[in-house]
């Protein structure tokens, strides 16, 4: 069953990535985006992390995605156009994806049991609850870097603010 | 049902509910639109629809039949995929959210339980994640319709949508906090001790989050006082000016279907969910064992419906905002009052426990 989900759901998401790709309109592209991530969250709901798959949803595809087909929408933006790309990036590119590719593949399968691994669907019952998990790691363990994160964002927003405030 | 094996029980019943779950959020949405106008009607000194069977009950009827016979017009210019699409995005994310509601208490039938779809045990945050892709819907219908009022429209409701998601997330928090859970059955048991003294609106003193849920998700479904999206004085008929027919419906019937969603939540989170008033005054297995199971349903059906009422009566007593009014109001009250909330409630929580 978590099996079927993980198949139907990666094929999505692969799916979406290459629609994301070839679509020529940003809004197309955009909304490819949003299918790539919502199947995401179905995937690392699987693995029993229920909580990331819902903060990925509202957070990703319910906020983030929404500005970026607001600003599209606003902007006008035609359709963009086909160049053919430098020589390099076919040379370099392809070959250098493959690498990256095959390098990560095997960093995880060797590694596997120093990563730790979680079994599909394992932890779809009751029995553990996530949120309390994460929560308390974050506030006891992780608390520096969790508040120095948020006054990071802070900052950035505080930047934004300060950029597109009128001159007096 | 012993030839069937537990996979097949667990199937079947779950297709069943699931059938019996749309077909009657459908006949509720069709018939909450005459509701409104009826009473609107009755608010405005007027008779509303009587001329359709008995009182005008068969009046969502006629219309349902009236908007499948009508023409589909698709602007030439428009974008056809996404034009097509966006009514169906909304209409799937308002009636998917209805699955994690327990319409009652645990009744279990070959360890499947009858009055919930899905007991998931982050099922407010599915609302919440549904409900924010829903907004797909309205953005995409204003902007694939080539039209400019249906363009700002959109861009109205989609940025309203966004600030006021913010208002409702947070007033819930205080409510988690007390059920230390985020299963919605989970929530509804943290009430249910003492009858309507337990209720979070009374007795878990979340009053103030009550409040500004309730005004969180009039500006959430684009409702009167909030209905800037849709101002037909403005803006002919907002993201659904350049829809037809069926499409139109769908629109229509996900703007319905939202209000019942919120009125849905907001009877589990704050009044209680499915338990009695009562508490436990009466005898709990009072009139048998099916009585007693249909009884929270009904006591449920009676909650939303009060819900339901008070939308209709805002709608006919509340003018509308102005927009700046609109978002000064979501950003600079609502948001600092449910922070506060959150703050006190957890200061009251942590000291006493």
């Amino acid at each position: 069953m978590q099996l079927a989900l993980f198949i139907i759901f990666g094929a999505l998401a692969v799916l979406g990535a290459l629609n994301l790709l070839f679509q020529r309109h940003p809004i197309n592209s955009a909304l490819s985006l949003v299918v790539v991530m919502i199947s995401l969250a179905v995937l690392y709901w699987s693995l029993g992390a229920e909580f990331l798959a819902a903060a990925q949803v509202i957070v990703y595809s319910g906020a983030i995605m929404v500005f970026f087909v607001f600003v599209i929408m606003l902007l006008n933006a035609g359709e963009e156009e086909r160049t053919h790309g430098s020589r390099a990036a076919y040379i370099v590119g392809i070959p250098g994806a493959g690498a990256i590719f095959s390098l990560l593949a095997f960093v995880f399968l060797s590694e596997s049991h120093a990563l730790g691994s979680s079994s599909i669907g394992g932890y779809l019952n009751h029995v553990t609850s996530n949120i309390s998990e994460i929560s308390t790691v974050l506030f006891t363990k992780l608390l520096l870097p969790f508040e120095v994160t948020s006054v990071l964002i802070l900052v950035a927003i505080l930047g934004a603010v300060v950029l597109a405030r009128k001159e007096q | 049902m012993s030839h069937l094996t537990q996979f097949q029980t667990f199937l079947l019943l779950s297709i069943l509910k699931v059938v019996v779950v749309l077909v009657i959020t459908l006949t509720a949405v069709a018939y909450t639109v005459l509701l409104e106008r009826k009473v609107l009607g009755r608010i405005q000194n007027r008779w509303g629809p009587t001329r359709t069977g008995p009182f005008g009950l068969l009046q969502p009827l006629a219309d349902g039949i009236k908007l499948f016979l009508k023409e589909e017009l698709i602007p030439l210019a428009s974008e056809k995929p996404l034009f097509i699409i966006a009514p169906i995005i909304a209409l799937a994310c308002s009636l998917i959210s209805i699955s994690v509601v327990p319409f009652g208490q645990v009744t279990r039938v070959d360890g499947v339980d009858l009055f919930q779809i899905a007991d998931l045990n982050i099922g407010l945050l599915v609302i919440l994640g549904i409900t924010s892709i829903g907004v797909y819907g309205i953005a995409l219908s204003g902007w694939s319709s080539n039209n400019k009022f249906a363009l700002l429209g959109s861009l109205r409701a989609t940025s309203q949508m966004i600030s006021y998601e913010l208002a409702l997330g947070l007033s819930l928090v205080g409510v988690v906090l007390r059920a230390q859970s985020l299963s919605l059955r989970d929530i509804v048991n943290s009430q249910s001790a003492h009858g309507m003294r337990s209720w979070n609106v009374f007795g878990g003193f979340q009053f103030v989050a009550f409040f500004i849920y309730l005004m969180a998700a009039y500006a959430e479904t684009n409702r009167a006082p909030f209905d800037l999206p849709e101002a037909e004085s403005e803006l002919v008929a907002g993201y659904h000016t350049e829809y037809s027919s069926m499409k139109f419906a769908m629109f229509f019937m996900a703007e319905y279907a939202n209000m019942l969603t919120v009125s849905c939540v907001a009877t589990l989170l704050f009044l209680g969910g499915p338990s009695s008033p009562l508490g436990h005054l009466l005898p709990d297995d009072f009139g048998g064992p099916v009585l007693a199971a249909i009884f929270p349903v009904l006591w449920f059906v009676a909650k939303v419906l009060g819900f339901l009422l008070l939308y209709i009566w805002v709608r006919g007593t509340v003018p509308r905002f102005r927009y700046d009014q609109l978002m000064s109001f979501g950003w600079k009250f609502l948001l600092p009052v449910a922070m506060a909330n959150i703050l006190i409630t957890s200061l009251v929580l942590a000291l006493r426990g």
